[in-house]
């Protein structure tokens, strides 16, 4: 459990940082919080030539409030964003799911952006922001550009961060109007990874459902939406029986793996019945 | 009763007893802060570090190991292969040959010729530092042949099965006969199934498990002239010194083995690990210390494994539900090798398969199997927990079957407690207790009629979180281990204890114990204990262990033994010391020994008001040695070894009350209370956390932990992210009582804890989810109780399966080389 031998560069800008990693070889690796890259680095499954430590950017860190959109640097830890009024206010999705992440301790060191950018399927809040809609503000050696999650994950442990690119913020939308919602999280014991989960935000208005999104986590190498429920929420009348029956095709369009803790046909059941319960909590039922 | 009177008569009492407080534990604050001396922690001048290259493969020859480019990597000092240590490795020793015919395939430390479980190790690297060490062993280039595994143990066994090593020729290690009818312990077995009336048949799993001690192994090798000191993180610093002097031929007197504070073993540390013999090995041919600790993956990769049985069992009743007969036929995974009691696991439990009933006729068969994994050896309860899980498992079968109630089922085929002690149809000798007692107190504290309402309730409603409410109603036996019991089971060593006392001048008192600690609490206990004998302050004693240099005679802890047998001879060396300071007393008081009293640590001469001699005075008093006796020695100090005549019973009733979502399968303990019956109690503090932590791994086995091995007999649960060891988080509220029926067999009137609430609570979990969805046409679930394997059960029938053997990708593990950008996606 000893990383193989690197070099460590500690920059203390944005710029320097996007700097960093040109100057840092083929194997360099920026790190965030560290809780996904130290232990492969430990387990020798990584050995990067040189390590950039983003822990003294503190541009990077924080949340800000920008009239609809509220911006989230990527070195926010866990812990910040389960303590932020402003996510308690506008984003209490992602709190929500943030709270479900890991351990204290990990939660004290490991990032939002860290989050997005390691892109693991059965990591919590790549599916959140893609519920949310939220936007990746992302910095490289040709200047910043602006991408929304639905492009921002790509494939398994992948997305479409180019070489060089540091991600440095994320733009979450507020939702406007009468939203509730709701992170259904499914494991084996408290501090375990999602077997399957499920983010619901879903906004009422007299009496039914004007609009939902849903967003899953662990149902294929990317996070999703659920669409085919989304489509079939949208007016739906808030009542369980509806919902029920919406949920029915949460699974549609998803790709999830058989592994340990579930096969692929008990994940997609799982979807169904977590969507169920994740919309039926949104929904205020 | 006048003043003066009172003063008199109170000055030789004993102040409040020691017995009985719940005492912090004085080891505690170090053990938790970690300022001690870990092995870990151990820094000699010119220290090399010790790393192992372990092989890919389950199952091989070797073609060819190349080093040459490991001995080039800088700071590498050697590196060795088996065949560099062929000569002088002998052999892991196996001290339990369970039958007299039974094949032993030979278990060198490092594989020479043939490699038999991912793991093993293939090379050693000795380098001067620990990353120096670490960073070579990606150098080392390993060829096999490879040769196809054998995993499953069904398969093993049948014709045209694979061979584990091909220089034997079957798969079994041995086969192990206990017939209570030909014992004369019970009646013909054979007979008593053609004469029942109903017959359950069931096969169980008792799935693999791994001990995931909290240190990792560590062991640092001095050597000094001809002479060696190993410091290892070992439960059993006595067995290992005799044991490496037989293996490697280093003299007994010139080794010396410590182990200093040790953090946890669960008899996963009841072991001579490879890794000791190559570290001591290499000491030697290098003359330099040596060290290696292992990382934590090695260490659920390569340390012992426990459990691991297939458990045929059929059960014999009449209508009525009077049981009559009981047959066990098992299959117990080995592993690769035979370690140091990997035979003698399924053996211990042989006796114990008929629980707390009364059968009138037993048969035991055990046959141990190899296979291409990691061997299998002690794990906390070893023996006794697959057998409380049958037992405890089929009754409830049995109960289905009749439509009974599966306590009343229970109640009319326990042993009641007008009639201990009681000898079974295994031929032991229970000691002492009270079922009934013990299941009505754990009935209260769950509040058992509520809960059966609330049953009733959720099924009539149909409610998708249905409840079930399971019992076990267990006993045990430990407290290891009469010797001669023990040679009647072929095991190669006694089960006695030694203890010693010395009191130093000042009075305080050393107390020397061969019971090697790990985590107990023995420092804290055998205070307790002596204060209360010597009538000293619990403050004044210390106690010493885990160094042969210190205490010299010891068989060391498992087996709930320590309190029981070396708690026993404290007590006897204690008892030595007084009667040795008797002599002094009477000398010094100038009366008769036999006016003497001795009471509250003081010796006061019975008639004679105000003459008080303390046994701390008495100590140095016989160190300054000016005025002693003619006939005896200046000290007090005394020896003692104790070997009990028989093994203790703690029993208990443990009930799980448990909540299963049908929708996903996932199940809930919603109440947990159970009633133990341990004997006296030293340190209720102690005994409650025993308790806690044993149920925490009784109910890990029920639910959360299982290794599991892909086709290619790779340890899919490799880190702790797929070996799932819950936490407090995940775990109830435990109600706990105690009843007391003291223990016959030894003067404190102890019975082990060390091992109940583990061996207790697995099928009280199971049979409480069981309960839960019986309704629903589910027979049994496999352990652990997965939310899926629940959900199969339940949806499509089954036992749930087996689980899909891919890791899972929810791992920080072989997820995150962390790619980030698609250009580098998927690069690990
Ligand atoms: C015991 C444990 C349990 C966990 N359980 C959960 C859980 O239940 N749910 C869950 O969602 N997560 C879980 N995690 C993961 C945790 O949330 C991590 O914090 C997160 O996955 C990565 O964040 P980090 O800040 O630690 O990133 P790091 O480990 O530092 O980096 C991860 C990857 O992202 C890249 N990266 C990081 N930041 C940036 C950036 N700004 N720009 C570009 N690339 C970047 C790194 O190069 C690396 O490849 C767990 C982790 C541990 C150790």
């Amino acid at each position: 459990m000893i990383p193989a031998a690197f070099e460590y560069v500690r920059p203390t800008t944005v710029d320097e940082a996007v700097q960093a990693v040109a100057e840092g070889g083929e194997d360099v690796k920026v790190m965030a919080g560290g809780q996904s890259l130290i232990p492969v680095m430990r387990l020798r499954l990584a050995a990067p030539s040189t390590v950039v430590d983003l822990g003294r950017v503190a541009e990077m860190r924080g949340v800000r409030d920008e009239g609809d959109v509220l911006v989230i640097g990527a070195m926010t830890t866990h812990a910040e964003v389960i303590a932020d009024p402003l996510v308690a206010q506008h984003a209490r999705l992602i709190a929500e799911a943030t709270e479900t992440v890991a351990d204290r301790q990990t939660r004290r060191r490991g990032t939002f952006g860290g989050a997005l950018a390691h892109a693991d399927p059965a990591g919590d809040l790549p599916a959140v922001a893609l519920a949310l809609d939220a936007e990746m503000v992302v910095a490289g050696p040709g200047g910043r550009r602006t991408v929304p999650a639905r492009d921002f994950f790509v494939d398994y442990l992948t997305t479409t961060l180019d070489e060089g690119e540091v991600l440095v913020e994320i733009r979450v939308p507020k939702l406007a109007g009468q939203w509730g919602v709701r992170y259904e999280k499914f494991n084996r014991v408290a501090q375990a990874w999602s077997i399957v989960a499920v983010a619901a935000a879903v906004r009422r208005e007299n009496g039914s459902i004007a609009e939902a999104r849903i967003g899953l986590t662990n149902m294929g190498p990317t996070p999703l939406r659920a669409s085919a429920t989304e489509a079939a929420l949208a007016g739906a009348g808030a009542s369980p029986d509806a919902i029920a029956a919406a949920a029915r095709s949460a699974a549609e369009g998803t790709s999830p793996s058989s592994d340990l803790n579930a096969q692929a046909d008990y994940r997609e059941h799982l979807a169904q019945v977590l969507t169920r319960r994740a919309v039926t909590a949104a929904a205020g039922l | 009763m006048t003043v003066t009177e009172d003063a008199a008569t109170l000055t030789p009492q004993s102040p409040e007893k020691e017995v009985g407080k719940a005492r912090r534990r004085k080891e505690d604050a170090r053990l938790i802060t970690g300022r001690t001396t870990w092995t870990d922690n151990m820094v000699l001048p010119g220290m090399l570090h010790m790393s192992v290259v372990r092989s890919h493969v389950a199952h091989g020859k070797i073609t060819n190991v190349d080093v040459s480019a490991a001995l080039e990597a800088p700071g590498v000092v050697a590196v060795l292969t088996g065949r560099d240590l062929a000569d002088e490795q002998g052999s892991i020793p196996c001290a339990w040959p369970v039958t007299a015919d039974m094949v032993n395939p030979g278990h060198p430390s490092i594989a020479v010729e043939e490699v038999n479980h991912v793991g093993e190790a293939v090379a050693v690297i000795i380098a001067r530092s620990r990353d120096a060490a670490a960073d070579a062993i990606e150098l080392v280039d390993v060829d096999y042949d490879l040769l196809p595994p054998v995993l499953d143990m069904e398969q093993a066994v049948g014709g045209e099965a694979d061979l584990c090593h091909d220089h034997i020729d079957s798969n079994t290690a041995y086969h192990f006969v206990f017939d209570a009818g030909e014992a004369g312990t019970g009646a013909d077995t054979e007979q008593a199934f053609a004469d029942a009336d109903v017959v359950v048949s069931r096969r169980f799993v008792n799935q693999r498990l791994i001990p995931a001690f909290m240190e990792p192994r560590s062991v640092v090798v001095q050597p000094q002239g001809e002479n060696f000191t190993m410091w290892s993180a070992t439960q059993i610093p006595h067995v290992l010194r005799v044991m490496l002097a037989m293996v490697t031929g280093i003299p007994e007197h010139k080794l010396r083995v410590v182990a200093p504070d040790v953090g946890g073993g669960f008899g996963g540390k009841l072991q001579v690990n490879p890794e000791e013999v190559l570290a001591l090995l290499i000491a030697r041919r290098l003359g330099k210390p040596v060290k290696w600790t292992e990382t934590r993956s090695e260490s659920l990769m390569t340390a012992h494994h426990g459990r691991d049985q297939i458990q045929y069992i059929d059960i014999a009743s009449d209508r009525e539900g009077n049981v009559k007969g009981l047959r066990c036929r098992i299959l117990a995974d080995m592993g690769a090798y035979l370690r140091l009691i990997t035979p003698g696991v399924p053996a211990l439990g042989a006796f114990m398969f008929p629980g707390i009933y009364k059968f009138p006729a037993y048969r035991f068969e055990c046959d141990g199997i190899f296979t291409n994994k990691v061997p299998t050896d002690a794990y906390r309860g070893a023996g006794r927990p697959e057998a409380t899980f049958a037992v405890e498992r089929i009754m409830d079968e049995l109960a289905v079957e009749l439509g009974m109630d599966p306590l009343e089922l229970r109640r009319r085929n326990w042993i009641r407690a007008e009639e201990f002690p009681f000898t079974t149809v295994a031929g032991l000798e229970y000691d002492s207790g009270d079922y009934d007692a013990a299941t009505q107190q754990a009935l209260d504290l769950i509040g058992y009629d509520e809960l059966r309402e609330e049953q009733r309730r959720r099924r009539e409603s149909g409610d998708p979180v249905q409840l079930g409410i399971g019992f076990s109603t267990f006993t045990e036996m430990c407290g290891l281990a009469p010797s001669r019991v023990l040679g009647s089971l072929s095991y190669g060593a006694g089960g006695w204890e030694a203890a010693s006392i010395r009191m130093l001048p000042t009075g305080k008192v050393e107390v020397v114990t061969g019971s090697t600690p790990h985590g107990q609490g023995h420092e804290t206990a055998w205070s307790q204990l002596v204060a209360d004998q010597l009538g000293v302050p619990f403050e004044d004693v210390e106690v010493l262990h885990g160094d042969t240099a210190v205490s010299p005679r010891g068989m060391d802890t498992y087996g709930s033994r320590s309190l029981v047998v070396g708690g026993t001879a404290v007590v006897k060396a204690a008892d030595k010391v007084i009667a040795k300071a008797r002599k002094v007393a009477a000398h010094l008081l100038e009366a008769n020994e036999d006016d003497l009293d001795f009471s509250g640590g003081k010796f006061t001469v019975r008639g004679t008001p105000g003459t008080a001699l303390s046994i701390q005075e008495i100590a140095l008093a016989v160190f300054a040695a000016h005025d002693y006796p003619e006939d005896v020695e200046p000290s007090i100090d005394a020896d003692a070894t104790f070997d009990p005549v028989n093994f203790s019973f703690p029993h208990g009733t443990h009930i799980c009350a448990m909540e299963v979502d049908t929708d996903t399968g996932f199940v809930k303990i919603r109440k947990y209370a159970c009633v133990d019956d341990v004997g006296t109690i030293v340190n209720p503090l102690i005994v409650e956390g025993q308790v806690h932590g044993g149920l925490a791994q009784g109910i890990a086995q029920a639910l959360y932990e299982e290794a599991v091995y892909d086709a290619d007999g790779n340890l899919t649960t490799g880190t702790f992210v797929d070996y799932l060891v819950p936490s407090a988080a995940d775990l109830p509220h435990f109600d706990t009582g105690n009843t007391v029926h003291v223990a016959p067999g030894n003067p404190i009137g102890a019975k082990g804890v060390g091992e109940a609430g583990c061996i207790a609570s697995t099928p009280a979990v199971v049979n409480a989810a069981l309960d839960a969805v019986r309704h629903l046409g589910v027979q049994d679930i496999r352990m652990p109780l997965t939310p899926e394997r629940v959900w199969r059960a339940v949806h499509q029938g089954g036992d749930g399966g087996d689980r899909a053997a891919a890791p899972t990708n929810a791992q920080a593990v072989d997820s995150a080389g962390a790619p980030g950008t698609s250009s580098q996606g998927g690069d690990l």
